[in-house]
């Protein structure tokens, strides 16, 4: 071996073949059933606790604007859905998209005895867990595992990121987090890395030896797979200059490109307005905005639209009544949003909060989170939400 | 016993026990009979080895001032001030008490008592914003982790730490929390399916008034505890929190629950039930004695059986202190250490929640795993690492704070970091024994057995210090 070039990045280096048993032939080898329709799903997590009461204002209600002297959106502001809800002034960008009936809002999304805790809420959206249980497997992480049809090969799954979620965690199988997959594709490529995976028969059972292999043969073949699928195709559309932008215009390059990933994964951080808050989430309403219309509309152009369901959610919302620093304190039930070119029911999908009727000043949630995913699960990914979810969960009829 | 036999014994024994060893004292230890070996693994440390680093008193003078803070409804500018100053300066401490740790756990001389201490970390896994809380139940993990399983159990339900995590503290008579009750016989001694969810309630209801005052310190307030009779496990009785871990130590299922978790802890993630059993009769019967368990563990023949040698998959902290303690590595910029945790998956004093981390395969995905083995060029090699790594959810309302409005609110702009750690090589290759060939070198490196491929990787190699780098980067490195 070449030592000057020992775990440097070489360049592109040509994609020789593997020497591996067939059992695990490269991926790029395999013969694939080309599915006609494709259908991806797209998970934006909004980390911190967005506060969904200034994300969908209930200007309708007088009790918002008592409880919010501060930091309430005055009516005239607000990009009016209906009589009751519109959307914050910094989500212009998506008016567009909601008026084209690409966006439906689900109001009051939770769990019973929720908790307060950032870490171990997320921890509750991403393993799709009961408030008292603990999986160390994330929901997309076990529809991995159910290897059914369409989610077998090791890129199924995709986080855009440097490392990986709970929520992609299965017990036998595992997303890929990857931020740039040429930067993924040269990593995997090393000549070292290439001489440890040579000619090596031995390692490859099912013990602890064997599943570092697995995983670094499959990191390679995917990192080649995703890096030669995606990489010649340009996209034509102007995204935002921002983080979030740029990580969904990754991932319309590989949908649009024809990577066979069902299951993409970004997110947002810094939602948690303790303090002066107008203005921070503001910021971060106006960049998520932006970036999901751009994204949108981009993948309408490529026709992937109808092939794609988005849904985007955060850990918890917020108080309903401000707190001394003009933000708010964590919560409970909150909004998600799902965008899609093929919503059954689009717009507002159920009754606003009720601002009345609190649980010691939180909002109450109207549906389970779990509905929400086993609805996906059931009718896009195609699975058993029951298999995945460890109880069956009523689907809801937004898809 | 020959010298060939001992020296892979008690190199397998400081790779569990420890977080490895270096040639010299391998070679020292070989000539030791393996009980003496072990004996010295449990021996008291010299001098106190409690992390001192925050300050209990002007921790205690901040949390006065943030209480008072806290209770009053409107704050003028210079206090709004000095409330975020509280809070910058608690997490900017959390981060320093997580990096002294670290640095105890490269530097220590009882590498056991480390060990165990990151065992029950993990077992009696808590969260708290407060640094002299969390330092607190660190040093309880570590003081009682190799002594009675009893007082550490007692010791961590009166930390504030825990009482605050697991909700203890709004534990009352008449709206008893459950919280802690649960938690204790689910995770920390009887484990699922051995109790019913009346023992919880009875014992949420003898846990009351269990708290801490407001600078800190245990108490037990006799107005707020349920002082009515209980019944847990058939037993009958004005029982108070020490009456239910006496019940819940009686029984067995505990010591065999804990034996269980040590067993996939220190020995393999598959456990065998038979050595489970062993293991779990003597902790039984010595009265849970840690230090008489792990003895036990240790001395047993099946503990250097080869299936149990090399098959465990390190967890993240095990490998950044086993290379940093084997290499000598300085961390010119030591946040660099929180940086790698988080992205590898075990962000100390930081767990997922209060099951701990999962350990064994879940460490190890495509993007951690790729990391690992990049790990060894760049911290010996001082290379560039350009991985961000996830915000903490926690941190978010700093991330919040900070941000404005021209920043982008993603990890993705971060500039690269470098890892900026240098290996003492020269004091390393002084620890090898003279004219040590690089097979023998990563003979000794590795610990799964060496394969014709390794073999021939490594003969065409001339220097130990490219063997070493090499061999940390590869697979195997990563069991031990």
């Amino acid at each position: 071996m070449n030592r000057r070039n020992f775990l440097r990045n070489t360049g592109f280096v040509a994609a020789g073949s593997l020497f591996v048993p067939a059992f695990m032939k490269p991926l790029e080898a395999m013969a694939l059933d080309e599915l006609s329709l494709y259908k991806n799903l797209v998970v934006v997590q909004l980390s911190g606790g967005n506060d969904g009461l200034n994300t969908v204002i209930p200007f309708g209600n007088d009790i918002y604007y008592q409880k919010r002297k501060n930091i309430a959106i005055k009516p005239e502001e607000v990009i009016k859905l209906n009589d009751m809800q519109g959307l914050n002034p910094n989500m212009k960008a998506l008016q567009e998209i909601y008026d084209q009936g690409w966006m439906t809002i689900i109001n009051d999304v939770g769990y019973p005895n929720p908790d307060r805790s950032h870490f171990r809420s997320m921890d509750i959206w991403q393993s799709g867990s009961d408030s008292n249980q603990f999986l160390s497997t994330g929901w997309i992480g076990r529809y991995l595992d159910s290897n059914c049809q369409t989610c077998k090969f090791p890129y199924t799954a995709i986080e855009v990121d440097d490392s990986l979620s709970l929520a992609m965690k299965g017990q036998t199988k595992k997303g890929i987090a990857l931020k740039d997959p040429a930067a993924l594709f040269r990593n995997t490529n090393d000549p070292f890395f290439k001489a440890v995976l040579q000619s090596d028969k031995e390692h490859l059972d099912e013990d602890n030896l064997g599943y570092l292999y697995k995983t670094m043969i499959e990191t390679q073949s995917s990192a080649s797979y995703i890096q030669n699928t995606s990489k010649i195709y340009q996209s034509k559309s102007t995204y935002p200059q921002s983080g979030f932008a740029n990580q969904l215009k990754t991932v319309s390059k590989f949908i649009s490109s024809g990577l066979k990933t069902r299951v993409y994964y970004v997110s947002l951080s810094g939602f948690d307005t303790h303090v002066n808050q107008i203005n921070q989430q503001g910021n971060l309403l106006k960049q998520y905005s932006e970036g999901m219309a751009a994204f949108l509309k981009d993948l309408k152009t490529n026709n992937k639209l109808e092939d794609t369901l988005v849904i985007t959610f955060s850990e918890f919302g917020r108080r309903v009544e401000q707190n001394a620093s003009n933000g708010t304190d964590h919560g409970t039930a909150n909004n998600m949003f799902i965008f899609g070119g093929r919503l059954k029911k689009q717009g507002i999908f159920n009754a606003a909060p009720n601002l009345s009727d609190l649980d010691t000043g939180d909002l109450k949630y109207q549906l389970d989170f779990r509905q929400v995913y086993g609805t996906i699960l059931d009718k896009w990914l195609d699975v058993n939400n029951a298999d995945i979810l460890n109880k069956k969960f009523n689907t809801l009829d937004f898809i | 016993m020959n010298a060939k036999d001992n020296f892979i014994k008690v190199k397998h024994l400081y790779n569990r026990a420890g977080f490895g060893i270096s040639y010299s004292d391998l070679n020292k230890l070989s000539r030791k009979n393996l009980n003496k070996v072990v004996d010295d693994l449990l021996k008291e440390p010299k001098k106190d080895d409690a992390i001192t680093l925050v300050d209990t008193t002007e921790s205690k003078r901040q949390l006065l001032v943030q209480t008072a803070l806290n209770a009053k409804k409107e704050l003028d500018d210079e206090e709004k001030k000095m409330r975020q100053e509280i809070v910058r300066m608690r997490n900017e401490m959390s981060r320093n008490l997580n990096i002294a740790w670290i640095n105890q756990m490269i530097n220590t001389e009882t590498p056991l008592r480390e060990k165990m201490t990151l065992f029950w970390h993990g077992h009696f896994a808590c969260r708290s914003n407060n640094p002299m809380y969390a330092q607190q139940l660190n040093n309880i993990q570590r003081q009682h982790g190799l002594g009675s399983f009893k007082t550490l159990l007692v010791e961590v339900s009166k930390s504030p730490a825990m009482l605050q995590y697991l909700n203890n503290q709004q534990n009352r008579k008449g709206k008893p929390n459950e919280n802690f009750a649960r938690e204790l016989m689910e995770l920390f001694t009887l484990g699922r399916g051995n109790y019913t969810e009346q023992d919880i309630k009875e014992s949420a209801r003898s846990f009351t008034g269990w708290m801490y005052d407001k600078d800190g310190t245990f108490i037990f307030r006799k107005n707020l505890h349920d002082e009515g009779t209980k019944t847990f496990f058939g037993k009958i009785g004005n029982f108070e929190g020490e009456n239910i871990i006496d019940i819940i130590l009686d029984k067995p299922e505990t010591a065999e629950f804990i034996s269980r978790k040590v067993y996939k802890f220190f020995v393999n993630d598959n456990p065998n039930e038979a050595h489970v059993k062993e293991l779990a009769n003597h902790f039984y019967n010595s009265k849970y004695n840690i230090s008489e368990l792990m003895k036990k563990l240790f001395t047993s023949d099946w503990f250097y059986n080869p299936e149990n040698v090399g098959t465990k998959i390190k967890s993240p902290a095990e490998f950044l202190v086993g290379l940093s303690r084997e290499f000598f590595v300085t961390y010119n910029k030591p946040l660099v250490l929180i940086q790698l945790q988080s992205s590898l998956g075990q962000y100390l004093f930081n767990p997922p929640n209060v099951a701990g981390w999962p350990g064994g395969q879940s460490w190890i995905d495509s993007s951690s795993l790729m990391l690992r083995m990049r790990i060894p060029s760049l911290v010996l090699n001082d290379g560039e690492i350009d991985f961000s790594g996830k915000a903490d959810p926690e941190d978010e309302a700093v991330i919040a704070l900070s941000r404005t409005a021209t920043t982008n609110a993603n990890t993705n702009t971060k500039p690269k970091s470098f890892v900026n750690a240098q290996a003492d090589w020269p004091k390393f290759l002084n620890t090898l024994p003279k004219g040590l060939t690089p097979l023998q070198l990563t003979e000794f490196l590795l610990q799964p057995k060496l394969n014709d491929k390794i073999t021939r990787m490594v003969s065409d190699n001339k220097g130990l210090r490219s063997t070493a780098v090499e061999i940390t980067s590869m697979p195997e490195y990563q069991l031990c």
